[in-house]
């Protein structure tokens, strides 16, 4: 059927139709049919992790089509206006142009709402799938060579997604926006030396000034958009051309790669899961609401309300920011706000660029040059699965802590004492996600090796003659066993001998030892797999265990 | 079938190795591969879906026509909502799920779901191309003579180190240089001594000691100070201010004695830490607090932090009553920059 009309479309004559006059007439100017030719069957593999950049990229373009809609109706200005608008409870209050386009927005122009909620709930979506789409490629070591380059452009497409989304929130010139602002002039104040003129320039004079908001709706829509649109096709590009990692299979190999052409399903696919995500945004936008500035007043510096809540990926920050101890030195006359300074730029500086380093750092300790198409199980790197499960633990204490006083009020706790247990926390708590991950890690591996050796439990009790009881265990299949045995359980790195063959003292290079070290940190321990010999002994022996 | 799908050949090594790959299985077919009638079936469960998103669409064009746009409806668990709002989200919404759900289930059920094998190449290209990349390189920059022409290097070099330094410069007007507009706010306005009238900031009205009374906060701003003033947010965001009532002996520090009236002190409204507007008072212990980051103020000592991220003491600021007019008034400027530290505060 399916296969019979396919494979008459395969070997027929070439159809003489209006269809290939038209690919013929931009063949012959642009001679793209040896390219069609290699491309359009080009396989892709399957797996529901693979979605998750999908969401992210499908978001990116939900926030595209909906941010150009809002620029139409948006005036980026801090021109003082008298609202008049339909919305009573602000009528005649002093407020931005900004803002009053908002509301505008909001409450005048027939689907501005919906357009707004899409877009703001797009960008929450986005930067979720972006962090969730980096661990999937982080945990299965995705990033190995020869895919670093990409692991930083996705990288940078994160930062930058935090920098428009909190641009983006401070546009409107609402009360909660304008709080966010006057913290991020705060932070811009504190730094040493060139901080008071980066703070006058960047408002053009004093908080808050009529430049900012003009001035980050370029940059919101114009310098960043610009700068992710182009890192977004570089990043797909390499994907198409380094083609896409698989997950160990009967078939797969590091030489191949097994998946359904992109024409036709591949495009179905992915395709139909645009709509499915922009269908789901859409209803969000009509469903449920985002941001309603309308409640939160006009900005004015000396108002603020209580429990006033960034984006949620800006929260870690916030939460860093409340449970810093309150450093700050005098030195001849000039002041350090260590009290502002670690916790905005230096604690999460050191945050993203760990990240950032990471494929680099790894592929150092395991000395590892070779090229990786087969994806880890997470369970066979342990160290690599405890440094990222200690990352999201030192991200959710600041997290948070974010929302000290929302737990505060929430649970009748003291403000004090949550902070106190998130200082703590955030030490421990990386340490302890660390352990913990490393040793379920390990757990796993032992699991997969009893399930090679002794077969998969069928939950089926058998009395034996004796009247001893077991449960039957049914041997894997093969494809089962090849994924439990795939994974390379390297060596650790050891340090040359002290002396040469000369007897004369060898010389270290600088760092080798603490790579010897750290490379033992990350083999020394492992669960041994199991042998073919091992194997062969159990099951030719006594069939069941 | 083209020969891209035959699966990888089992290695002669496979009957030895129990774990080896036993290579890619047989393709199994599904029902609407075998069965036109599920086949059929399952065409039009797409085609419905896609009629869904038409009818859908037409819904959203009729909804944005004919319901007005100011209409609140109150619907179960979502609460009161705008029905314009709901309508458009929906309408949109359903039409785009539709489409995509149609293309997925079109995708699984019948478009052939047999995997292909493609080969993978190492991305290092050959030791032949590599050779003659950089030997045409070395080629092209002998024959420039960058190399051997150290003048011309070094010169071109400094010419485009430079040049950006013309777009650096142009940035310098993005704002006035900061001078001492951090140290000054508008109750410095009457010179050093002069005297300001504190004006209500809810009532625009000037106040008098016994419009303070115990347990509450009275938001303050200078005489002058409107609403409709171009900076009005830039002075407002420096010179808030709140008075509150305390007994006197209830005061710790001999200079906010000094600077206060018969109990009545006023402190700067702007945390010391990032600049948030401060507004929590808990009576009983004086202690205020900022919303943004918890930083804690006690107003009976002075202003000084008691918990949080803040580093230094609310700036206080010196008051006193008009014998005439019996209005509070405030001495001077603060004898301190307010709000969040900076390298120049010292
Ligand atoms: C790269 C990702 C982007 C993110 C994460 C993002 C995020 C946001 C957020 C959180 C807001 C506040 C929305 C609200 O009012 O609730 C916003 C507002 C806005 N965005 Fe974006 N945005 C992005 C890209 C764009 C682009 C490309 C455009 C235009 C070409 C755009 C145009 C606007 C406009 C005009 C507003 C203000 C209008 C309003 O608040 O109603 N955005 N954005
Ligand atoms: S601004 Fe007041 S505590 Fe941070």
């Amino acid at each position: 059927m399916a296969s019979t009309h396919a494979d008459s479309a395969a070997t027929g004559p070439i159809p003489d139709n209006a269809a290939t006059k038209t690919a013929d007439y931009f063949d012959e100017r642009l001679g793209f049919y040896g390219v069609a030719k290699k491309n359009l069957r080009k396989v892709f593999p399957d797996h529901w992790s693979f979605m998750l950049g999908e969401v992210a990229l499908y978001s990116f373009i939900i926030i595209l089509l909906t941010g150009v809609w809002l620029t139409l109706f948006f005036k980026p200005s801090m021109e003082e206006v008298v609202y008049s608008g339909s919305y009573v409870p602000l009528q005649g209050i002093h407020m931005s142009e900004a803002y009053a386009s908002t509301l505008d927005i909001s409450f005048d122009i027939r689907g501005g709402l919906a357009i707004r909620q899409i877009h703001h709930w797009a960008a929450l979506i986005f930067v979720s799938s972006l962090f969730v789409h980096m661990f999937r490629i982080f945990f299965t070591g995705a990033f190995r060579k020869p895919r670093e380059m990409n692991w930083l452009f996705g990288f940078l497409l994160l930062v930058l997604a935090m920098v428009n989304g909190f641009t983006g929130y401070s546009l409107p010139d609402d009360l909660l926006s304008g709080t966010g602002l006057r913290i991020a002039e705060g932070v811009v104040l504190a730094i040493p030396l060139v901080g008071t003129y980066l703070q006058f320039f960047l408002f053009g004079g004093q908080f808050p000034g009529h430049d900012i908001v003009p001035r980050l709706f370029t940059i919101h829509v114009l310098l960043v958009p610009a700068i992710m649109v182009a890192l977004v096709t570089v990043h797909l590009a390499l994907v198409f051309y380094q083609k896409h990692t698989q997950w160990p299979g009967a078939g797969k190999t590091e030489k191949n790669v097994v998946g359904l052409p992109l024409l036709p399903v591949y495009t179905a696919k992915a395709g139909g899961f645009f709509f499915i995500v922009f269908g789901i945004t859409a209803l969000l936008g009509g469903l449920v609401q985002i941001n309603p500035i309308w409640s939160y007043g006009p900005y004015t510096p000396d108002q603020i309300t209580a429990g006033s809540q960034p984006d949620w990926y800006i929260g870690f920050l916030e939460g860093s920011l409340r449970i810093m101890p309150n450093w700050e030195t005098n030195l001849w006359g000039h002041t350090i706000s260590w009290n502002v300074l670690i916790p905005s730029l230096v604690v999460p500086g050191v945050m993203f660029t760990f990240i950032a380093a990471y494929p680099w750092l790894e592929a150092w300790v395991t000395g590892d040059k070779r090229e990786h198409h087969i994806l880890d199980r997470p369970r066979n790197v342990p160290v690599r699965t405890g440094f990222g499960a200690a990352w999201i633990a030192m991200y959710l204490v600041l997290w948070i802590a974010g929302g000290n006083d929302i737990i505060a009020t929430h649970f009748h706790l003291s403000i004090n004492s949550i902070t106190w247990t998130m200082r703590v926390l955030f030490f421990v708590a990386p340490v302890l996600a660390f352990v913990v991950a490393r040793r379920i890690a390990m757990a796993l591996q032992r699991r997969d090796r009893d399930k090679v050796l002794h077969g998969r439990e069928t939950g089926i009790i058998k009395k034996l003659p004796h009247g001893e009881f077991i449960e039957i265990h049914e041997p894997l299949d093969a494809e089962k066993l090849h994924v439990l045995t795939a994974h390379e359980q390297p060596a650790p790195a050891e340090l040359p001998p002290a002396v040469d063959e000369n007897g004369v003292a060898r010389k270290l290079k600088p760092g080798q030892k603490l790579r010897v070290r750290l490379s033992k940190f990350y083999f020394a321990e492992q669960i041994e797999k199991p042998t073919a010999e091992e194997f062969k002994e159990i099951t030719s022996g006594h069939g069941h265990h | 079938m083209s020969e891209e799908k035959l699966p990888e050949p089992h290695s002669p090594a496979g009957a030895l190795d129990p774990f080896a790959d036993p290579g890619l299985p047989a393709h199994e077919p599904r029902v609407t591969d075998i069965d036109e009638k599920a086949a059929r079936r399952a065409e039009r469960q797409v085609s419905l879906l896609f009629v869904i998103s038409m009818l859908a669409t037409i819904g959203f064009i009729a909804s944005y026509v004919s319901i007005d746009k100011y209409k609140i409806i109150d619907i179960f668990f979502f609460g009161k909502i705008g029905a314009l709002n709901l309508a458009l989200g929906c309408t949109l919404g359903v039409a785009l799920f539709c489409i995509g759900a149609g293309a997925i289930h079109w995708a699984r059920t019948l478009m052939t779901d047999e995997e292909i094998v493609q080969e993978r190449h190492e991305f290092k290209s050959d030791p032949a191309d590599r050779e003659g990349a950089i030997r045409e390189f070395q080629r092209g920059a002998a024959e420039s003579g960058f190399g051997r022409r150290s003048m011309i290097r070094r010169t071109m070099i400094g010419a485009m180190a430079l040049v950006p330094l013309s777009g650096v410069v142009l940035l310098r007007d993005l704002g006035p240089l900061p001078s001492v507009a951090l140290r000054h706010t508008w109750w410095g306005k009457n010179g050093k001594n002069g005297r300001t009238l504190i004006i209500n900031e809810n009532t625009n009205k000037p106040l008098r000691p016994e419009h303070i009374v115990k347990g509450s906060l009275v938001m303050a701003k200078p005489e002058g100070l409107n609403v409709d003033n171009h900076d009005y947010l830039e002075e407002i965001g420096k010179a808030a201010i709140l008075l509150i009532r305390l007994e006197p002996d209830e005061i710790k520090s001999k200079k906010q004695l000094e600077w206060s009236y018969n109990g009545v002190v006023a402190y700067s409204k702007i945390c010391t830490h990032v600049g948030c507007p401060i507004g929590l008072y808990e009576q009983q212990t004086h202690h205020l607090l900022c919303p943004c980051h918890q930083s804690t103020f006690d107003l009976a000592d002075d202003g000084a932090v008691v918990f949080g991220p803040a580093a230094r003491s609310l700036p206080q600021l010196k008051i006193t009553v008009n014998e005439k007019t019996g209005f509070l008034e405030a001495i001077g400027d603060f004898a301190e920059p307010v709000g969040p530290s900076f390298w120049e505060r010292g």
